[in-house]
């Protein structure tokens, strides 16, 4: 593009200047004879194609605008309900992911050269073949089950019907175990159903919003943000509990910053004082639950004296806010969070905002939480998987995680390691998903990947992961592939379709394609009958009663709304085993566990060493981000904060690199420091996703620092099995070059 | 109906909303081609006070388009000059690259382009001619930034700086600049 606009300025400016110098004479200004025009950058395009993003896993409406073959800009689907004409910065920076020049661009296998090895480029037949022959040997050997595939991403789909097609169920995302388990399961156990992906709260309604370390607006979630916004602008006021003060905390009427890992003691001393004032929802409670006296009866010595105690906030100011929470239900809605995988009692924990949330009368209420229906779409009519496969071996023998409901990507991983669950895997499937940075402890991972027959990687860029794999297959972007359709429940129903903007760069393919080729190598034909993914997705939109045409062009069809809230008429159904939701979990008392969450005080900090924090930057995605150079260009690595009175007196200055060093002598690489009063002194904090040590990342390798490589242990949340990754602690050194 | 009067355009940015995650900033790069390492809007993060008791504003901020722009004034060839609406613009083929403007803003909104020329914000105006809004404006997750016509009282812009207590950069420059800041409450 720069090339265009230099060739505007000398032809226009040469051709003007003459011009002007002829027709006006020897004049002083000779330049203001020649008109101003205001210029166009031309990067509107020759065509707007509808599609939906993949930068991160929010799946907004995108226009994706081509001039030339070349996608000029993105911008947001106005009939999308997820943007709304609206986009976060990574859902502008898609074409930084499209252009990335380290971008994978052929099949790569692993070979030996002269006793070292190295990825030789082959072409697609020779990648697929070997692929196929290993699928087939270790379906031999061990049985279908030995396989097992890691999805995170929207393509997965494809490689999840081939694996079952294979005969193994074992599948997992590290967004289970890693990221939102604990909280679908302390909400299910709560109400009867968890709060997906997108979230069902209705900020735009609500009156208070409370946030338990959810840093929203740093957690960009596009239509999060925009109810959160809609909401503020409205009058709702924000009560943040973070021990950082995030940009949300600067908009809070509240911030408390509570010492790490003591939430739980907080949630009940609000419990404790909403019980005893009686400021409960006293009609809401007697219709729909079940167990408010046995409620009662445990928050009885929960005190906010006795929370003070424990999380450094005072009674008053427990009580101030227990008050202000509760004079807004049901419109007081306390967020659930996203990433909540922190110290391995987070299912309680988010049992304990989920019973706070049914104090307030906010399930199922307008300003609390939807209960949103989706859009029937009947699934492709395929072929019954013929072999119904062994339970997955995802918990380490004579081990029992009893209400994980989602099979467990750290689970899949130790199980590599040969006896140490009910049955070994041996070969891996990975997709787009860099276990190394998204699996805690990552000498463990690689570990278990030293175990394996075979490991294969799908991925768009040269991440981690992809080095230890014995072939890599390049995918296409997203903008040049179409995917399964999405059809997630919503307050306003609606189908969308990814549809492919341009022709695959390079040698990529796209992730339906490759599946379909392996299917076909490994005699699975009859699985994936269609000749691509258009005609798998229209035939499911047609099915659905849609018009293709219209879909495809708009890129999003809205169904029929139905009630989502008691407000509007819905009569709310909770599927646990009372019916009712369930103040007291008889399901946790039977498995062992507490029925009403309790508090464990969390393992301190030894003096001189903090607890490690992370979080989320607003124009990243975890770390399959940072090597966009576009999105780069606003945010181009990470920072370790620490407490400014501290960095004084460790002598340490703002901007000073430093290396955080953790309870088990593992290094950090140099990081800046941000010396900032907008933290507590007992933490650091710094953003997820940076330190990579992958050469192919040419741009992002040896920028900041990875959190990942610190968090070195992590507690196992007994109840579901999530691994609870803030329980590491760094001394921070200046760094000696 | 009133007499059509020449709209003096304005943006007005409420920091009650604004989180800082520079949507803005990118869309205005793509929307406008601008180059790699150079950017038209930029974000401040402003912290006030001692932990924990803090004060925090987020500010989208770009030109100003000045009603009394000083880099119109320093410009020797006429290429920095004032165009619809007030909108302070550089026409690329006049200007020689020398920067007088750049030392003239009081407000660092200006650079020079790789190609030679002096680039900066342009409220998008040919976006604006074609009826839609600022590529920063459209974008926004928070719906933070406003873009409209001062001269028509019954625009969005006029009302929030009507009702809304507000705020301009450096009002001591004597600029008068077009972009306000909306503070957190009421007027």
């Amino acid at each position: 593009m720069s090339g265009l606009t230099r060739r505007q300025f000398i032809q226009i400016g040469g051709a003007a200047a003459g011009t002007a110098a002829v027709g006006a004479g020897l004049t002083t200004n000779w330049f203001g004879a020649d008109p101003d025009v205001v210029h166009d950058p031309g990067t509107e395009g020759d065509r707007v194609v509808p599609t939906f993003c993949e930068l991160c896993f929010w799946k907004c409406g995108v226009l994706a605008h081509v001039k030339d073959g070349r996608v000029t800009k993105l911008t947001g689907n106005p009939a999308h309900p997820l943007s709304r004409g609206r986009l976060c910065p990574r859902g502008t920076g898609g074409i930084g992911l499209l252009y990335d020049p380290d971008r994978l661009k052929k099949p790569l296998i692993r070979k030996s050269k002269g006793g070292d090895q190295v990825f030789r480029e082959v072409e697609w037949d020779a990648a697929l073949d070997h692929v196929a022959e290993n699928l087939l040997k270790i379906k031999d050997k061990y049985g279908p089950e030995a396989m097992a595939l890691y999805s995170h991403g929207y393509g997965g789909s494809w490689f999840k019907h081939l694996l079952k097609a294979y005969g193994s169920g074992n599948i997992a995302a590290p967004s289970y175990a890693q990221c939102r388990g604990p909280r679908e399961v302390g909400f299910q156990l709560t109400f009867g159903s968890g709060v997906g992906s997108p979230e069902t709260t209705d900020m735009e309604h609500s009156r208070v919003i409370t946030l338990i370390g959810s840093h929203l607006g740093e957690n960009m979630h596009n239509t999060q943000v925009q109810d959160l916004a809609r909401a503020l602008d409205r009058g709702a006021e924000l009560v943040v509990v973070d021990p950082r003060f995030s940009i949300a905390a600067g908009k809070a009427r509240y911030w408390l910053p509570i010492k790490p890992g003591t939430d739980i003691a907080l949630l009940l001393a609000w419990m404790h004082v909403i019980v005893n004032e009686g400021l409960y929802d006293h009609d809401y409670l007697a219709r729909y639950a079940v167990g408010l006296d046995k409620l009662k009866e445990s928050l009885k010595d929960r005190t906010p004296e006795w929370a003070f105690a424990r999380t450094t906030i005072p009674p008053e100011t427990i009580v101030e806010t227990a008050r202000f929470i509760a004079g807004a239900g049901p419109a007081s809605l306390v967020h659930p969070g996203r990433h909540v995988t922190w110290y391995g009692d987070d299912t309680q924990r988010s049992r304990a905002i989920a019973l706070l949330n049914a104090l307030l009368g906010a399930w199922g209420r307008k300003g609390g939480f939807t209960l949103p229906s989706k859009v029937d779409l009947p699934s492709y009519p395929y072929t019954k998987y013929a072999h119904k496969p062994k339970a997955p071996p995802d918990m380490p023998k004579d081990t029992l995680y009893p209400l994980a409901d989602s099979t467990l990507a750290s689970g899949l991983c130790m199980a590599s390691i040969p006896g140490t669950a009910a049955y070994d895997i041996k070969g891996w499937i990975v997709y787009g998903t860099n276990l190394i940075q998204s699996l805690p402890a990552p000498e463990q991972t690689m570990k278990a990947i030293q175990s394996l027959d075979f490991m294969v990687a799908v991925d768009v860029l040269p991440a981690e992961i992809c080095g230890f794999a014995d072939v890599v297959l390049p995918e296409s972007t997203y903008l040049e592939r179409c995917d399964e359709v999405h059809t997630p429940p919503y307050k306003e129903p609606f189908v969308a379709v990814r549809q492919p903007v341009v022709d695959p760069l390079y040698d990529s393919k796209p992730g339906w394609w490759i599946a379909r080729e392996l299917a076909h190598r490994i005699g699975l034909n009859d699985y994936f009958p269609w000749k691509d993914s258009v005609e798998y997705a229209m035939h499911r939109v047609k099915a659905g009663g849609f018009d293709c045409d219209e879909l495809r062009l708009s890129g999003v069809a809205l169904g029929k709304p139905t009630p989502v809230y008691i407000e509007d008429g819905l009569d709310p159904a909770f599927d646990t085993p009372s019916g009712k939701i369930e103040l007291y979990s008889d399901t946790l008392e039977q498995a062992g566990f507490d029925p009403v969450p309790q508090y464990e005080p969390p393992e301190e900090p030894p003096p001189g060493q903090f607890r490690l924090l992370f979080g989320r930057s607003p124009a990243h995605t975890f770390g399959r981000t940072t090597n966009n150079r576009f999105l780069s260009e606003v945010v181009d690595g990470n920072e370790v904060w620490l407490n400014a009175r501290v960095a004084t007196e460790m002598g340490l200055k703002d901007g000073t690199n430093v290396v955080l060093i953790n309870q088990d002598g593992v290094r950090s690489e140099p990081v800046p420091l941000k010396a900032t009063q907008r933290i507590r002194p007992d933490c650091v904090y710094m953003v997820h996703g940076y330190g990579h040590d992958a050469k192919g990342l040419k741009f992002a390798k040896g920028r900041g620092a990875s959190d990942s490589r610190l968090v070195t242990r992590y507690k196992v949340d007994p109840i579901m099995g999530g691994t609870g990754m803030n329980v590491n602690f760094v001394r921070v050194e200046r760094w000696a070059s | 109906m009133s007499k059509k009067t020449e709209p003096r355009y304005a943006m007005v940015v409420d920091t009650k909303l604004c989180v800082a995650c520079k949507a803005c900033v990118l869309a205005c790069k793509s929307e406008n081609d601008v180059p790699d390492g150079f950017c038209r809007d930029w974000l401040v993060e402003e912290t006030r006070g001692v932990f924990p008791d803090l004060r925090a504003e987020n500010r989208s901020e770009r030109c100003n388009h000045c009603a009394h722009p000083p880099c119109v004034h320093a410009c020797p060839t006429g290429a920095s000059h004032v165009n619809e609406g007030g909108t302070v613009l550089v026409t690329h083929h006049k200007c020689t690259g020398c920067k007088a403007c750049i030392g003239a803003c009081p407000y660092d909104s200006r650079f020079v382009h790789p190609d030679g020329y002096v680039d900066k914000c342009t409220f998008c105006l040919h976006r604006v001619q074609r009826g839609k809004e600022p590529a920063c404006v459209e974008v926004c997750p928070t719906f933070c930034l406003h873009f409209g016509d001062l001269n028509d009282p019954d625009s969005e812009v006029s009302k929030l700086l009507r009702t809304r207590k507000h705020k301009v950069l450096h009002p001591e420059t004597g600029c008068e600049p077009n972009v306000y800041f909306l503070e957190g409450g009421p007027r």
